[in-house]
């Protein structure tokens, strides 16, 4: 107490030498104004990149769009020799790669989610399987590529040809795999999504409200009840939202696909026989293509954008549509 | 005490017709609770499922790839088709420059971005634009940005006349890796507490020394952990370095000549028919995921770090 006191006679004493109307220099208005324009710039970096991708590929197309027009989408001729240019098979195989994979996939990792958030397992174990999953998304493409080829594809062959000699009379299964095709690509396209449905799935159910399972609980229901008629529809607008964005990731995934799925210019309904995708036939043949098919590969890639931005935006507004407010 | 608690029995009994009561004891034999214990198992067989792939991939990565390292990979240039020996040196050299490359455009860039959606954008229309370009930029296939820098710099040869480049590649990479920073950003600063904000302004900061001084510090780690990820993310990609930075037999000839990186190589060599290149894959892929899992346990660390 009584050191307080020469304090507060200092105080009244020195007003006005501590507090003085501080006028801001010009030099530190033009920093702050410099910084925040500064920022602002670097900001629109992203739209006008975005901009200039679709500008780049729009231009490229041009030439090819000139000469094939829509028919560029249902044909399937991919001839260098006579300039005559379909991305139908890539097209076809880009969507049908994409969706059986997701159907693959959807059912795994949402699984996975619900048994590492709803308390089946000890903590422990769940971080574990989460952190391995985790993990799963670092690993490069080009990597699991390169398993795919020595290793998976060699082990899941007498499956395959199984599934052949059983389904062999239905289109789907006609031809008799070889190495490469369709369906070691979609399976290593589920391998690649499954890390993305989980998380996202995972920090859904994470987000409905602990009241919400208590009241199921309370009610006498069993665990998977309250799973089923509770947790699941409440966290379902995010679940659809990943499963949506795991789905434009599967469509623009390049490298693995690529690598084991064959690169076959001729269209086969068969899965088991080799296909393209419309990211693989770009990382195939980009390097070495000049004149209109260049042209015709900057055109493929325009239509993966737009099917990955259709799949993206609307993601987004499922999201934000369908989310159930508590 | 034993009247009270047989008491309400009693009574239960008597209006059985109002409540059906069972046994309050668990009867597995019961339909819900064989239902329950069948859906359990699936999600477990499912979990094991999913984790399958990360066991087996890394398994053949360690066995096929770790036996095969030795010190002449890190030394040697990658043999000829048909050749044995040699190592991939000079993709080591390639892959760290190209993502030095792509990290000192993007970073700058993104942390930029970030601080002027989560500082400055508040809820305008500009703001929101960012955002959601941001947003359908992070969706863009990787394959694009290749294709994207292909036609914008390979294709023009505007850095001296050269076509195929580590920079065209850095720049490529730079394209994935700005919507990650940007994002990654933005949610750091936000959680950043408001009153830090103030209080800085109250003491006669200007927004400029507020964002700089005490926001962005206050957003280290969440920022870097975004920074760690995006980078470990860039090394390895392939898809965007395949026609832009192309491949090198040899050492790196500058920042403008085509230059060699580690996935590039796997890529090549896993598809050459001669096992030399094929085991010379598989050491890139070990040296390659032993980077990428050592950054990302970093990017784990550092943000249990700022949690605790």
């Amino acid at each position: 107490m009584p050191a307080h006191h020469p304090m507060t006679s200092d105080q009244g004493l020195s007003a006005d030498a501590l507090f003085t109307l501080r006028r801001r220099p010009t030099s530190e208005k033009l920093l702050d104004l410099g910084f925040r324009q500064l920022t602002l710039a670097l900001a629109s970096l992203v739209a006008i990149v975005l901009l200039a991708i679709l500008i780049t590929v729009f231009q490229g197309s041009r030439e090819a769009m000139a000469s094939f027009g829509l028919r560029f989408l249902v044909t399937s001729a991919w001839d260098p020799v006579n300039e005559q240019y379909g991305a139908f098979v890539a097209i076809y195989g880009t969507l049908v790669s994409s969706l059986l994979s997701l159907a693959i996939a959807v059912p795994l990792g949402v699984g996975t989610a619900i048994f590492i958030t709803e308390d089946l397992i000890p903590r422990r174990l769940r971080e574990l399987i989460g952190l391995m999953v985790e993990l799963l998304a670092a690993i490069p493409s080009v990597v699991l590529g390169l398993w795919a080829i020595f290793v998976m594809e060699p082990a899941i062959r007498p499956a395959l040809e199984l599934l052949h000699q059983l389904l062999g009379w239905t289109p789907f299964f006609a031809s008799t795999p070889q190495g490469p095709g369709m369906a070691p690509a979609i399976l290593i396209l589920v391998v690649m999504v499954l890390p993305i449905i989980t998380a996202i799935s995972r920090d859904a159910l994470n987000q409905v409200p602990i009241e919400l399972r208590q009241g199921a609980y309370g009610v006498g229901t069993t665990r998977w009840g309250a799973i089923f008629a509770v947790i699941l529809p409440a966290a379902i607008s995010s679940i659809i939202g990943g499963v949506m964005l795991a789905l434009g990731r599967a469509m623009g995934e390049t490298m693995a696909v690529t690598m084991i799925i064959g690169n076959s210019l001729n269209f086969d309904l068969s899965l088991l026989a080799p296909g393209n995708t419309i990211a693989s036939m770009l990382a195939n043949q980009f390097g070495e293509a000049d004149g209109i098919q260049v042209s015709a590969l900057m055109y493929a890639a325009l239509i993966l954008m737009l099917l990955t931005f259709t799949v993206n935006v609307l993601a987004q507004w499922v999201v934000r549509r369908l989310s159930l407010k508590y | 005490m034993t009247r009270s608690t047989t008491q309400p029995a009693n009574n239960a009994s008597t209006d059985t017709t109002l409540f059906d009561r069972r046994p309050l004891s668990f009867d597995p034999s019961l339909r819900r609770n064989r239902l329950n214990g069948l859906f359990t198992f699936i999600s477990g067989v499912f979990a094991t499922l999913a984790v399958l792939p990360l066991v087996l991939v890394l398994v053949y990565v360690l066995v096929q790839g770790g036996r095969l390292i030795s010190l002449r990979l890190f030394t040697e240039l990658p043999p000829a088709p048909g050749l044995e020996g040699g190592g991939f040196g000079n993709a080591m050299i390639g892959t760290v420059l190209v993502t030095l490359i792509a990290a000192l455009i993007a970073i700058p860039v993104g942390v930029a971005g970030g601080v002027y959606l989560s500082e400055y954008a508040g809820k305008s229309w500009f703001g929101q634009l960012v955002s959601f370009g941001n947003d359908v930029l992070a969706g863009v296939p990787s394959i694009i940005s290749g294709v994207f820098v292909y036609g914008l710099i390979v294709a023009s040869r505007v850095f001296f006349g050269q076509s195929y480049s580590a920079m065209a590649g850095g720049i490529a990479l730079s394209v994935l890796m700005l919507p990650t920073v940007i994002k990654t950003t933005n949610e750091g600063l936000k959680l950043v507490p408001n009153e830090l904000r103030l209080g800085a302004y109250g003491v006669g900061a200007s927004r400029y020394v507020t964002i700089t001084q005490v926001v962005l510090p206050a957003a280290l780690t969440p920022i870097s952990t975004g920074a760690v990820l995006a980078i470990a993310r860039a090394a390895g990609e392939t898809a965007p370095l395949i026609f832009t930075a192309l491949f090198s037999a040899f050492w790196p000839e500058g920042i403008f000549n085509p230059i060699a990186t580690m996935s590039v190589l796997i890529f090549n060599f896993a598809i050459m028919p001669y096992p030399a290149q094929n085991e010379l894959a598989w050491a890139a892929s070990f040296v390659l995921v032993m980077m990428i899992l050592a950054a990302n346990l970093l990017a784990r660390w550092l943000s249990r770090l700022s949690k605790t």
